[in-house]
């Protein structure tokens, strides 16, 4: 099992959430975030001076998936969340050890898609 | 001779209706992006503060001075000069104030067409422009003693002036500026829906100012028009609301718009119509202003949060619907139910002439003011947002 981990553009996140959905990925964790990549932010120019916005708002999907899946996964995340320009943010591939329902007292879950 | 009752009064509706200005800040800021939701509110009170003062230097004159033509008033009051403490029934400089608040909230509404991608200072300029050949003229044709009011045209509170005007204005603006980026494609849900139902709260309260106020007096006429506004204003609100239903649910933010629309097809209306006529024209401008936002959306138009279709459109349904139910009993003169056709036609030469001078004139200021410096922020910034790239500051610290 793998919990992927999708930052993206706040914009985009309709269209990637439709297309997992419509890839049979359900289960998902979303958070309004704020960041950064290696630019710094985006510097905007104001009366020729510049002005730096080190902070953007983000979109960040966590989604534990088969070890199968996770290919597929991003490739959804990728076609669906791109414009082509920086920005456009990163996705993050983690081992996950274990899950458990909190629910019942049952044992781990071996099927992050089990119900 | 200053009569305190009257003059009391209006100084209270003057405070009411200023009041509308920040509340129509917090209903578009309510409305669009959280990376917006300052930019919207600011925007209110810019218009507010450089009209109030554009009003003392030359708007008060030019909308209330002497009539040039019948197309404008002369410079005679310029600087509130010979505008004094006396008056017939209230000040009139109390008198100047009352019209000032509309002017401010005219200008407010028209924000409307450059939602989250005006530049600061283009929108100062363009205000200036605006409410100086735009506002002025058609407050001076309906109020100050123009073509509209030789005419014989009714607006009792600024069914043509102030709604038509913005909403066919907000329209034009948003043909020159363009859609914002995404548009279309894009989730752009409104970010606080409690926050636009608070700013048409404030709408709704202040509007009892802007109506009853427009009677001058605190006597039966305020009265009339006072209930007449919300009468129309609770069945343009149960009509929306039905009419979302069948469409589907029946959505918060829906049921304000109903209410304003009601609110905009009765203020024309309010000193000449009864108050159960306030039923047939409040229900039927929220279904007349729903259809017209369909309509704009299906259109693909980004006239962001719909002063056309509230406003304008509904500004149009009123301003006919006043020569239809008017009732001589109430406000003097009869309308088409009450045999007098003539009244219908008057209303209808005055929309259009009104329609086109408002869209006409606000497509070449914008343009004028687009070519010399840009009415739009660049890419990044409207990414970004504008209440970072303009103002530097964030609804999250």
């Amino acid at each position: 099992m793998k919990m992927v981990t999708a930052v993206i553009r706040p914009e985009m996140f309709d269209a990637v959430r439709t297309a997992l959905e419509a890839g049979g990925i359900y289960g998902m964790t979303v958070s309004e975030v704020i960041g950064r990549g290696a630019q710094k932010g985006i510097a905007l120019k104001f009366r020729g001076k510049t002005v730096p916005v080190e902070l953007i708002p983000k979109v960040k999907i966590e989604m534990v998936v088969r070890d199968a899946d996770v290919d597929r996964v991003i490739g959804i995340c990728r076609a669906n969340g791109r414009t082509g320009k920086p920005g456009d943010g990163r996705i993050f591939v983690l081992p996950v050890e274990s899950i458990c329902r909190v629910r019942t007292d049952l044992e781990e879950l071996e099927d992050p898609e089990e119900a | 001779m200053i009569d305190s009752g009257a003059t009391a009064f209006i100084l209270v509706c003057t405070a009411l209706v200023m009041l509308m200005t920040p509340g129509v800040g917090l209903f578009y800021g309510g409305l669009v992006r959280r990376k917006n939701f300052i930019s919207m509110i600011a925007l209110s009170f810019i218009a507010f503060a450089l009209v109030s003062i554009q009003w003392v230097v030359c708007g008060y004159s030019l909308s209330f001075g002497a009539d040039i033509n019948g197309l404008i008033g002369s410079l005679e009051y310029a600087l509130l000069q010979g505008v004094g403490m006396e008056g017939y029934g209230i000040p009139d400089l109390l008198f100047a104030a009352f019209q000032m608040v509309f002017a401010g909230l005219t200008l407010a509404i028209v924000t409307s067409g450059v939602a989250e991608r005006i530049k600061i200072s283009s929108f100062v300029v363009f205000g200036l422009l605006w409410t100086t050949l735009v506002y002025d003229p058609l407050a001076h044709w309906a109020w100050g003693g123009g073509w509209a009011a030789q005419f014989g045209a009714l607006d009792f509170a600024g069914g043509t002036v102030v709604h038509i005007s913005s909403g066919f204005s907000a329209l034009a603006l948003a043909l020159v500026i363009g859609k914002r980026l995404g548009f279309g494609g894009h989730g752009m849900e409104p970010n606080n829906i409690p926050m636009v139902l608070l700013g048409g709260a404030l709408l709704w309260f202040g509007w009892f100012g802007f109506n009853a106020g427009s009677a001058l007096a605190a006597d039966g006429l305020a009265a009339n028009a006072f209930i007449a506004t919300n009468i129309a204003a609770a069945a343009g609100a149960l009509a929306w609301l039905c009419a979302a239903w069948v469409r589907g649910r029946p959505g918060s933010v829906g049921i304000i718009s109903g209410a304003i629309a009601g609110l905009v097809a009765i203020t024309p209306a309010a000193g000449f119509v009864t108050p159960i006529a306030a039923i047939p024209i409040g229900a039927a401008a929220g279904l007349v202003c729903y259809g017209a936002l369909l309509f704009r959306v299906r259109e693909g138009l980004d006239e962001s949060l719909d002063a056309w279709a509230i406003h304008g459109m509904g500004g149009i349904f009123g301003a006919l619907a006043t020569g239809v139910f008017a009732v001589a009993a109430i406000g003097g003169v009869d309308g088409l139910l009450y045999g007098n056709p003539t009244q219908f036609l008057i209303q209808v030469v005055d929309v259009a002439i009104v329609v086109a001078y408002s869209f006409g004139v606000t497509y070449v200021i914008a343009k004028v003011v687009d070519t010399v410096m840009g009415l739009r922020v660049t890419e990044e910034e409207e990414y970004v947002g504008l209440d970072i790239a303009q103002h530097g500051e964030s609804v999250r610290v």
